[in-house]
């Protein structure tokens, strides 16, 4: 543990953790959403911002959030506005990003190597200033995604019904998605853009395996983050790889373990069904009626269990013998 | 007071028109039937009522203000068809506790809004089933939650657009007769007239956008209980389109 004590590895594991912390918790708005590849489409995006800063010859990360937070606004008023579908609009920013990117490198006279550290993380290289700004942006990350979780999560569950509630949709909708752009841009120095996605997705995913429920999930899922991010780089010290694929690496572990994690959990605290005394059901029969149920007599007919059941006005009678049943 | 005053609507989708010069009144206390053959304009005009569907041409009124000027949010519960929700991991009761964000911008939920919905629950019989997952639950069950998510505020409007779907009788029956006990206008669009029957005042029956009946429900409820084969709504519009238009 003695490599605890150099500062570079002290920021590389703070960095780590912030960036673990926060884009689970961002992911679960996403996931919710259904747009688990935004963060992937939002990572393409961020390389044109780099590949703008090595032509430039300026810092990567303040234009890296400049671009990728435009980008993220233009998807999603692309969305709301019904002009492209989630899906059509992500492969715009997934190809044209990337695209930008290699140009604009290449102009630089840099090949798509200069790009790699920003791709795929470079944790060791995280400097004082580089840790305040990823430091900042997750603290406004944090504060505003957990702040609004229920109004965030009544927009990703059902938009439309949340609009009756009055709640500033197109707003919130804006802020989720510029969140996520800030999300992708932090956590281009640990996991890498081409990764990112996984740490919004992966502990999410895990998560929701393991508890029951939104808000239950979400912290799980920051717990988890934070877990697979500062372990994936301990570890990666040790085994001498590359921390941003260890990080992602250990994450899908952590999502193979949910199920039978969960398994277990289930089974230890939920009684079997066969353990469950099934309640006596009353034999209720009907009022005396002439009128013989069965194929074509009129009304309609549904199943129940193993028997078929006749909707008599607004009961469910079941033969039964000589007589029906009130089912 | 009229609850919802509808003057002239028209709303087109793509350049399709959907809905053609609507003009209806719904007043305090009425529960209302809204019919209509599939395609025929319900969910879309309880969308533009809303104010999620903009319309060309028009005048929507609620609770006597403009649509762009209602505020009362908290009186409006709306139930949107099971199919439009995106409930993954998500517990019945944090689904029922979105519904007390009306208004609240900002804000935690708390005892108060829990209590809240764990009051909707009642209402429609799932209390106990408050820490399962949404999606665990069966299709009618899941229904029901949304409808107690509707009805969180315990608002003076409800709309809801087929609640009714997939929930077996008993339970429609049952969940009638609670709507009924809460003296709150609703404006419910309907396959069948038979769950409502006890408590609807009025019927309208929409036709390729436009407004063919507006009237008293018993002719549905006395055909459809004497004549099962017709409870089909099909069947049903059609025998009524026939007699009201005539």
């Amino acid at each position: 543990m003695d490599f605890l004590t150099f500062a570079f590895v002290q920021r590389a594991l703070l960095a780590s953790a912030l960036v673990g912390l926060s884009a689970p918790t961002i992911g679960t708005y996403i996931v919710q959403r259904r747009l688990s590849l935004l963060g992937d489409g939002l990572g393409h995006v961020a390389i044109a911002g780099v590949g703008l800063a090595l032509m430039t010859g300026s810092a990567p990360l303040p234009w890296a959030v400049a671009i990728c937070v435009a980008g993220s606004i233009l998807i999603e008023t692309l969305r709301q506005k019904g002009r492209a579908t989630g899906d059509i609009g992500l492969a715009v920013l997934f190809y044209g990003g990337l695209a930008a990117g290699v140009l604009m490198a290449s102009v630089a006279g840099q090949g798509a190597g200069a790009l790699s550290s920003y791709l795929f993380g470079s944790l060791n290289t995280i400097s004082v200033t580089d840790l305040w700004v990823v430091g900042s942006l997750a603290a406004v990350i944090l504060v505003i995604a957990v702040g609004l979780s229920p109004q965030f999560f009544a927009i990703s569950a059902d938009e439309d019904f949340a609009r009756t509630l009055g709640l500033p949709v197109r707003l919130y909708n804006y802020m989720i998605v510029i969140l996520a752009a800030i999300t992708v841009t932090i956590a281009m120095r640990t996991v890498g853009l081409l990764l990112v996605s996984a740490l919004m997705v992966i502990p999410v995913a895990a998560a929701q395996n393991i508890f029951s429920g939104f808000w239950k999930g979400m912290w799980g899922a920051m717990g988890i983050g934070v877990i697979a991010s500062t372990g994936g780089y301990m570890t990666s010290i040790y085994a001498d790889v590359s921390p941003g694929a260890m990080i992602v690496l250990i994450t899908i572990g952590f999502f193979a373990a949910s199920w039978p994690v969960a398994s277990l959990i289930h089974r230890h605290w939920r009684p079997r069904k066969d353990d469950i005394d099934p309640l006596p059901v009353p034999h209720l029969t009907t009022e005396a009626h002439d009128h013989v149920h069965g194929p074509g007599c009129g009304h309609p007919s549904v199943h129940h269990g193993d028997h078929i059941d006749y909707i008599h006005e607004g009961h469910l009678h079941a033969p039964h013998g000589d007589h029906y049943d009130e089912h | 007071m009229n609850t919802i005053c509808v003057e002239d609507l028209s709303l087109s989708l793509g350049g399709m028109p959907i809905l053609k010069d609507i003009s209806f009144t719904i007043d305090d206390g009425q529960v209302i039937g809204l019919l209509g053959a599939n395609g025929s304009g319900k969910s879309t005009l309880i969308k533009a009522i809303l104010g999620l569907h903009r319309f060309q041409k028009g005048t929507v009124q609620l609770l006597g203000k403009p649509l762009k000027d209602f505020r009362a949010w908290d009186q409006l519960g709306y139930v949107p068809q099971r199919a439009s929700v995106s409930m993954h991991s998500t517990t019945v009761m944090e689904v029922v506790e979105s519904g007390t964000l009306a208004n609240r911008r900002v804000g935690w939920m708390g005892a108060k809004q829990r209590a809240s919905a764990m009051d909707a629950l009642e209402v429609v019989g799932l209390a106990d089933q408050s820490k399962e997952l949404y999606l665990h639950l069966s299709g009618g069950q899941q229904q029901r939650v949304l409808i107690a998510r509707g009805i969180v505020n315990k608002p003076r409007l409800i709309v809801m657009d087929e609640p009714f779907a997939g929930v077996d009788l008993a339970n429609q029956t049952e969940i009638a007769t609670a709507l009924g006990e809460f003296a709150a206008t609703l404006l419910v669009v309907l396959h069948e007239t038979e769950a409502l029957a006890s408590i609807l005042d009025r019927t309208l029956i929409l036709r390729d956008g436009r407004l063919v009946y507006d009237g008293v429900p018993t002719k549905i409820h006395a055909d459809a209980q004497h004549k099962p084969e017709h409870t089909h709504h099909t069947h049903l519009l059609t025998g009524m389109e026939h007699r009201w238009t005539s």
